[in-house]
């Protein structure tokens, strides 16, 4: 936001359970850019996991009753927001259809409107075309599935990670092909899953870069866990981080070999 | 065919333990895609094509009963016969008295997933009919005794030096110093060896891409012109069809034609559209002195106006399946039946039951990229979880997994609780993990850790830090 003519946006930030579990520097980073770009964020305490294990699962019942505690404690905000393609495309697109023809249909298509992910929101909402950050090294990104293809997510990131001093991107080839993470997918197909994610790891090692980058934690943790086994060198890190300036923490799963 | 659809992760687990398999797959993995985002690129209008080819199947669903007998009233009155078959055992029946009523001994057919579907080879087989497959992949898929491991590409699963070694072991009047090292020897050669069964065929039996109501036609797409020949020179021609078919009119066809070679293989056209209408007439050239069309159900009426209708708009293109990271891993007969992929993840259980090709539905990471090329804008993810929630209704998911979804649902769906609980545990793994940072094994992680290794937390909760920043924030401003 570039003016105070317009009041102050209020964004109510979706965590993502893996985030809040495993990665909260996400979290933090998340805040940071928003804050940044003139956003007042708040985090909902009544929040735990968007769904998508029970939805994915067949289990409707449980992902219904989810979604209207999620619509429910972030209905105040402005904007809804969550560093996760993955995360923001289960409560954008798929709470409408859930709770479609109930009581709630008319409140989940209002809070779809309002819900982004964070890449999105920055460069379509607000408008953010540069970031103030530093990363001396070149890193590669993934396009994470769900952003991707429900949510249009694939210039934003590259855009700012452009503005980022220091930064050579290096793409891999097939960016946009599936690592493989599908969440319960992998421990469900531990096999198929496996032989996905070292098409990924190829890939990526491939572009020549020292980290990659993504949108999303889920394939992320994934992806870092197979090159960690692999004995690869490559660091990892959501996207956020480097563009919050935040790549000082140590990376996911740890550096080094 | 068997089912062998419950037997899905094991058979994965081979297939990718599979080196040629895992050969032949890293060509399709690269090509089909490329061809494909070529044509499409070079075309503007493919989206729009893509919506309108997507109408055209939705207009016809909704009137299917309609379409399906103006049609036969065309067939017939072009001098055909239509059969309705409502299993695949009518199926096979109705074409086994077409064959017994012209003395056949030997059938060809051209390349048709439906005579898959109804297992119609092993069927003429024990009735002591020979049926001789004349496209090139069918053809050798024939000779191994296997099944097509690809709606459009028989024999993807197969390299070529495999091809050659079959050819030299069952063409055995051949000299044996051939030159069979290039796919342009292989298909000369199997051509030579087809060329005298078209003539010796009494019947000949292809599948239809599209049936058009509006003239009684039946269109089949090919490459290889094996089908123009198994259709025009034997004396009764039959096709199979399953009832979704049909389009109503030559210029309805002729939109989905132009979506469907290009999500196939990346071509413009496929090299032949072959139309038929009839039998052959007064002072044609040539053509079938009988014209059968055979229309089987085999349980697609049960899936309109359910929420797998949708499924019925599948031209059997292959896009999702060319596009399918699980596939690319896997292969087809992985799958354990006849349709694989994507759309054999939907179709499968509407056609065998959830029971036995659960497994289908259930394996996909969702990943999306199936829809997006599908030429007919099938939800086909969507499909799949509907699939699991059937199974879900049904409990026929593992206790662990049901047992597993229940305990993390009792508390996500109790925030507070949730919060105390990660609050615990979430800091002691992260003192577990240490400054290494990952986890090679932990105990209940196994699915995860066999193959890769689990990041550990940071240190605290999300929750906990931000909790501890706002009352920090408070004191400051309260001081």
């Amino acid at each position: 936001m570039k003016e105070d003519t317009k009041k102050t946006p209020r964004v109510g930030l979706f965590v993502t359970c893996l985030v809040d579990l495993f990665r909260p520097t996400v979290g933090f980073a998340a805040v940071k850019l928003m804050e940044e770009a003139g956003c007042t964020v708040e985090v909902p305490m009544a929040q735990t996991c968007c769904g998508q294990p029970a939805y994915n699962s067949g289990d409707r019942e449980d992902a219904a009753a989810i979604a209207r505690q999620t619509i429910e404690a972030f209905e105040e905000y402005d904007y809804v927001v969550a560093p996760s393609g993955s995360c923001a495309g289960m409560l954008k697109k798929h709470y409408p259809s859930l709770l479609k023809a109930t009581s709630w249909e008319e409140r989940a298509d209002a809070f779809s409107g309002k819900v982004h992910e964070l890449m999105s929101f920055l460069v379509d909402v607000l408008g953010v075309t540069s970031v103030h950050a530093r990363h001396e090294g070149s890193v590669t990104y993934h396009d994470s599935c769900s952003g991707l293809r429900e949510l249009n997510v694939q210039k934003q990131p590259r855009q700012l990670l452009a503005t980022v001093e220091g930064l050579e991107l290096k793409e891999m080839p097939n960016a946009d092909v599936c690592c493989g993470f599908g969440g319960t997918f992998c421990v469900k197909y531990p096999d198929i899953s496996n032989k996905i994610v070292e098409e990924k790891t190829a890939s990526i090692a491939a572009s020549g870069a020292e980290t990659l980058l993504a949108g999303d934690l889920g394939c992320l943790m994934n992806m870092a866990g197979k090159l960690h086994r692999q004995g690869s060198g490559i660091k990892v890190r959501h996207v956020a981080e480097v563009l919050a300036g935040m790549d000082d923490a140590p990376a996911i799963g740890g550096g080094g070999r | 065919m068997e089912v062998e659809s419950p037997k899905f992760k094991e058979k994965a687990r081979r297939a990718i333990a599979d080196e040629q398999l895992q050969r032949a797959m890293g060509k399709a993995r690269i090509g089909f895609v490329g061809k494909r985002k070529k044509a499409v690129e070079a075309l503007p209008e493919f989206e729009e094509l893509r919506s309108s080819a997507r109408a055209i199947k939705d207009h016809t669903l909704a009137h299917l009963d309609l379409y399906l007998e103006a049609y036969e009233r065309k067939v017939i009155a072009s001098g055909g016969q239509v059969h309705w078959a409502e299993t695949a055992e009518d199926a096979r029946r109705a074409v086994l008295a077409i064959c017994r009523a012209a003395g056949a001994r030997t059938v060809t057919k051209g390349k048709s997933m439906i005579t898959e579907e109804i297992a119609l080879n092993d069927f003429l087989e024990e009735e002591g009919i020979q049926p001789v497959e004349t496209d090139l992949g069918e053809y050798i898929i024939q000779l191994r005794g296997e099944h097509p491991s690809h709606i459009i590409g028989p024999a993807l699963h197969l390299n070529k030096e495999q091809v050659e070694e079959d050819f030299r072991r069952v063409h055995t009047a051949l000299p044996a110093g051939r030159d069979l090292s290039q796919p342009e020897s292989l298909l000369g050669e199997a051509r030579e060896i087809l060329r005298p069964q078209y003539f010796a065929a009494d019947v000949g039996i292809t599948g239809a891409n599209f049936l058009i109501a509006e003239t009684g036609t039946s269109i089949i797409v090919t490459n290889e012109g094996n089908g123009d020949l198994t259709q025009t020179l034997p004396r009764v021609h039959i096709v199979v069809a399953s009832i979704e078919k049909i389009v109503p009119t030559l210029e309805d066809a002729s939109q989905l034609l132009r979506v469907l070679a290009r999500s196939a293989t990346g071509q413009d056209m496929s090299v032949y559209t072959t139309l038929s209408t009839g039998p052959r007439r007064p002072g044609d050239p040539d053509g079938p002195e009988e014209y059968h069309v055979i229309l089987l159900d085999n349980g697609r009426s049960s899936m309109l106006g359910t929420e797998f209708h949708e499924m019925l708009r599948c031209i059997r293109c292959g896009a999702c399946m060319n596009h399918c990271p699980v596939y690319h891993a896997v292969g087809g007969h992985a799958y354990g039946w006849v349709y694989p992929g994507p759309m054999g993840a939907v179709l499968t259980p509407s056609l065998v039951g959830v029971d036995k090709a659960g497994h289908l539905p259930n394996a996909s990471t969702f990943c999306g990229r199936c829809e997006s090329v599908c030429p007919m804008q099938i939800p086909l993810p969507r499909m799949m979880r509907h699939w699991r929630e059937r199974e879900f209704e049904r409990g026929l998911n593992p206790a662990t997994q049901r047992f597993g979804l229940g305990l993390w649902a009792f508390f996500a769906r109790r925030p507070r609780l949730y919060r105390l609980a990660t609050a615990l545990t979430i800091p002691v793994l992260a003192g577990l993990a240490g400054s290494r940072g990952r986890f090679r094994s932990l105990p209940l992680a196994g699915g995860w850790t066999r193959h890769r290794d689990l990041p550990a937390p940071e240190t605290r909760t999300f929750m906990q830090q931000w909790r501890d920043r706002e009352t920090r924030k408070q004191e400051r401003s309260a001081a």
